[in-house]
């Protein structure tokens, strides 16, 4: 189960409408050993693709130091998807990297840049296998 | 040359969970094949026929190897290495 603040939920969704119809990506860090997703930090996404999203190479390193002099993890590693269901796509198990967080998909297939309703599901991906969970959200 | 290298959590199961190797080489393939021999299975997951994988990251210090000379990047003593899975998906 991904326990969570409202307002890093919110954080997600907001930055997946500002960036649709292109994929937002971005991490939310905790301490390592947690499973708290405590640091909100939004990524560029370097595919600008309504298909693809990437970390810029350099913005990867510099996070990882960051996070590593911290002493956290990436508890969710977050994207959009725009067109299609908050399921995670063939490509996003083939680079699945992070076995202990969080992946959490965002669609804005409805809402767009607006309002409208979005789906937001978290899910594990270790060793290529799918498995979705429940989410707790709590107050901020 | 002996370098520190820094190893992505999903390739620790090859590293006794060790964050951080020693290694040796001139080169970052050298590195590569100096890693290999002590944490065997490890290059196959960093290489594939073409060279470095599509979705693997190698930093020299603080520069990715692709804006160096790649795998034939030369490696000083006293370097570090940092390997990190790029964050991608579809």
């Amino acid at each position: 189960m991904l326990v969570i603040r409202a307002d890093l939920v919110d954080a997600m969704v907001a930055h997946a409408r500002a960036d649709h119809p292109d994929e937002a990506c971005g991490v939310i860090t905790g301490p390592d050993g947690s499973d708290r997703p405590e640091r909100f930090v939004p990524m560029i996404n370097a595919a600008r693709s309504p298909t693809f999203y990437e970390f810029d190479s350099g913005d990867l390193l510099r996070l990882y130091r960051d996070m590593d002099s911290r002493d956290e993890v990436p508890v969710v590693v977050y994207h959009s998807h725009t067109a299609t269901e908050a399921y995670p796509s063939r490509t996003d198990v083939s680079y699945a990297s992070e076995p202990n967080a969080h992946y959490v998909l965002v669609s804005t297939r409805e809402s767009g840049r607006g309002d409208g309703p979005y789906e937001l599901r978290s899910f594990r991906i270790v060793d290529g296998v799918v498995t979705e969970e429940e989410i707790d959200v709590t107050p901020a | 040359m002996a370098v520190e290298v820094r190893v992505p959590t999903i390739l620790r199961d090859y590293t006794s969970g060790e964050r951080v190797v020693l290694a040796s080489g001139a080169s970052v393939a050298t590195v590569i094949d100096d890693l290999d021999v002590n944490y065997p299975g490890i290059a196959e997951r960093l290489l594939d026929d073409s060279g470095l994988r599509r979705f693997v990251n190698v930093y020299l210090n603080d520069e990715d190897v692709r804006v160096l000379d790649g795998l034939d990047t030369v490696v000083a003593d006293n370097d570090s290495i940092t390997i990190l899975p790029a964050v991608a998906g579809g």
